[in-house]
């Protein structure tokens, strides 16, 4: 056991991959011998050599579609998309190409892809760097999205993700990398994609959260305790496949549910788990499901980044809207 | 303004050429090598894919197909290039380019149902080496850079061959790729099969570069321009190219000059953008009449070979569209199962309301 931050969890992760299978490649900008901006594969290419661990050309479709046709030949690509921003470029391959090779092959095909990047703001990073774009992953069939909010979770998702079948999106949140360390096993081991965690238990209501929101859900909880409420959080880690059955089980005890997502409020991750929630446990509501997020506009890097990010306080003006309903 | 002093030269490309419209050989040096039954089965399998091409307008006007591009007047650089290959290596083909990956082995009822939209239609044999047909006009670049780089991380010799039309040479994927092949030194071939036209936009309207082959230049791959109507022509570029992936001197970009007889789809009409002449002229360097010409000279070809080639293709895709209609139709619960190697919770919920 060592103490690890998130980023160094991740780095763990696809070192004690690359070890495992020969079959698993990591490339990306800059993932090489600086070991990419962030240093999430620092030391990787000294490890297991530039055959292994490589800088590609700056081009996100080419390093995405490169991950797709290596897939096809029996690689397992863990491929580094630099900041969340630089998708766009990079989408048709990731979530129409990737997503669709086992439809469209009939089963023959499947692309056993890692899709990795860094978003999530609070950070005063660029333009285009920390927005929350899962919601466009969501949309697309065939695609697994993971949102991990803790090192532990982090290099046991990555190595389930690793060794999936399907490809994986894989959202590492800015503010995680260096937030806080944890014990996390020298060894490989796996958390199962698709299954939520309960990391607060409470009866008054429940917090769904992911990635670094379930931190801001763990501190409006523990103020909340303080007037005597007492609010379960569940961290999903997974966003697809969704854990609806933990999140009805707390709901039938709590009976009411607030959503925090980072991202804007419209059409996203928040709104398919309040669908969800109606479809499966509407009779266990005793008030609307609400969500805590940022507003419909474009994502203000820098200046008033913190005023636009969902907050403590947000939360717990939205836990009391529900249980004064 | 006149050339600078300072600027990067570039001169204009003479495509390569062995066969004249008189189905006369041009420089013996270059010819291929080829057996009298390969050049014969060469010619057979081009007057196999116009009669195949013609009954699929047929059968898509009767509704017995799905969407169909049609082929005719680019058997040879089609079937040319496909037989310059090794079975081995990997075909990433664009929307028009069934007839390379039948050739390759896919089973023709297989490409009726991908025509009709069926799932088995993908379903590809072990031992073929290609993907389907890709519809985002350039994403296949990209796969046959990515199956190009696990050849030579596997060192294999083995290349991917990837092809486009002159507007996929537009795309910002043809770029990405090509830059990527130069950079890792990738045993991959880039083909454009420039036919004149991206759907009706002319080729005179897609670019300002001299020619499609001159950006290649840019990646620092091998560019060449090809007669795309000169199937050995096509056979020598595509062998050649083939040989230095293989010997590890990395891609080449092939173009191809080649013309479409017939619409783009079934459904734009020629007459609005192209004209009679330019037609007429085409059709004076039709690959099969060109190539037949060749082989009746020596006496290995005569017009009942092709009477009887055209009866054989006709019953063949007869039984190959029958076959593709008797199967059974896919389910929305089989689909529902081919998203993920294990189909998920909700998904496999979602199957109740489809039973």
């Amino acid at each position: 056991m060592a103490q690890m931050n998130m980023k160094e969890a991740i780095r763990d992760a696809m070192r004690v991959e690359l070890k495992n299978d020969p079959n698993v490649y990591i490339f990306g900008e800059d993932v090489g011998k600086v070991g990419g901006v962030f240093r999430a594969t620092e030391g990787l290419q000294g490890e297991f050599g530039e055959d292994r661990v490589f800088d590609t050309p700056l081009a996100e479709s080419a390093i995405a579609g490169m991950a797709v046709g290596m897939g096809l030949q029996g690689f397992r690509p863990v491929a580094e998309i630099q900041f969340v921003g630089f998708i766009y470029e990079a989408m048709d391959q990731m979530f129409i190409q990737a997503a669709r090779m086992r439809y469209r092959s009939g089963g023959r095909y499947n692309s056993p892809i890692v899709f990795r990047t860094p978003f999530g703001g609070g950070v005063k990073a660029a333009e285009l760097h920390t927005d929350s774009l899962e919601g466009l992953a969501l949309q697309t069939p065939g695609i697994k999205v993971i949102v991990p909010s803790n090192p532990y979770d982090a290099k046991g998702l990555l190595v389930a993700a690793i060794r999936d079948n399907d490809p994986v999106f894989f959202m590492e949140h800015l503010n995680l990398y260096h937030a806080f360390r944890q014990d996390v096993p020298e060894e490989a081991y796996t958390v199962e994609i698709g299954k939520a965690n309960v990391v607060r238990e409470g009866s008054d209501v429940t917090i769904i959260a992911y990635g670094l929101m379930v931190h801001t859900a763990v501190k409006a909880a523990e103020e909340l305790e303080k007037s005597g409420v007492k609010a379960e959080v569940i961290d999903l880690r997974t966003l697809l496949p969704l854990d609806i059955e933990t999140i009805v089980k707390s709901i039938q005890k709590t009976n009411r549910a607030i959503v925090v997502q980072e991202a804007q409020k419209t059409s996203g991750a928040a709104a398919e788990i309040i669908a969800q929630i109606n479809e499966h446990a509407i009779l266990h509501l005793e008030a609307p499901v609400l969500r805590v997020a940022g507003p419909d506009t474009v994502y203000p890097f820098a200046q008033i980044e913190d005023a636009w990010l969902p907050n403590p306080a947000r939360i717990i003006k939205a836990v009391n809207q529900v249980l004064n309903f | 303004m006149s050339k600078l002093p300072y600027e990067v030269q570039t001169e204009p490309v003479t495509p390569l050429s062995i066969l004249n419209p008189d189905g006369e050989i041009v420089d013996e040096a270059l010819m291929p090598e080829l057996s009298d039954e390969q050049l014969k089965e060469i010619m057979y399998r081009m007057v196999f894919t116009r009669t195949w091409d013609e009954r699929a307008v047929n059968l898509g006007r009767q509704g017995r197909l799905g969407f169909y591009a049609p082929v005719s007047g680019q058997e040879a650089s089609m079937i040319g290039s496909e037989y310059a290959l090794n079975k081995d290596d990997f075909i990433c083909p664009g929307y028009r380019d069934m007839p390379q990956i039948v050739w390759h082995g896919l089973p023709l009822y297989q490409a009726f149902l991908y025509s009709r939209g069926h799932q088995h239609g993908g379903q590809i044999p072990e031992d073929v080496h290609v993907l389907m047909p890709q519809i985002i006009i350039g994403a296949q670049i990209l796969h046959a850079t990515g199956v190009a780089m696990a050849f030579k991380k596997k060192g294999e010799k083995r290349v991917a061959i990837t092809y486009t039309g002159d507007g996929g040479s537009s795309e910002g994927d043809f770029y990405e790729g090509m830059n990527f092949a130069g950079a890792f030194k990738l045993p991959v071939i880039y083909v454009v099969q420039n036919n004149g036209y991206a759907i009706t936009t002319p080729y005179a309207k897609q670019t300002a570069a001299l020619s499609v082959a001159h950006k290649a230049v840019a990646a620092g791959i091998t560019g060449v321009q090809v007669d795309g109507m000169d199937v050995l022509a096509v056979i020598k570029a595509v062998r050649d190219a083939a040989e230095r992936g293989r010997n590890g001197e990395g891609a080449t970009l092939i173009e191809m000059l080649t013309y479409r007889f017939r619409p783009h789809s079934m459904a734009d009409d020629t007459t609005k953008y192209r004209t009679k002449d330019e037609e007429g002229e085409w059709s004076l360097k039709d690959p099969i009449t060109r190539f037949a010409k060749f082989l009746e000279k020596k006496g290995l070809w005569t017009d009942e070979d092709t009477a009887r080639v055209k009866e054989e293709a006709k019953a063949t895709v007869n039984e190959h569209i029958k076959k593709a209609e008797q199967t059974e139709k896919m389910t929305v619960n089989g689909l529902i199962d081919s998203m993920f190697e294990h189909t998920p919770a909700h998904l496999e919920a979602q199957k109740a309301d489809f039973q």
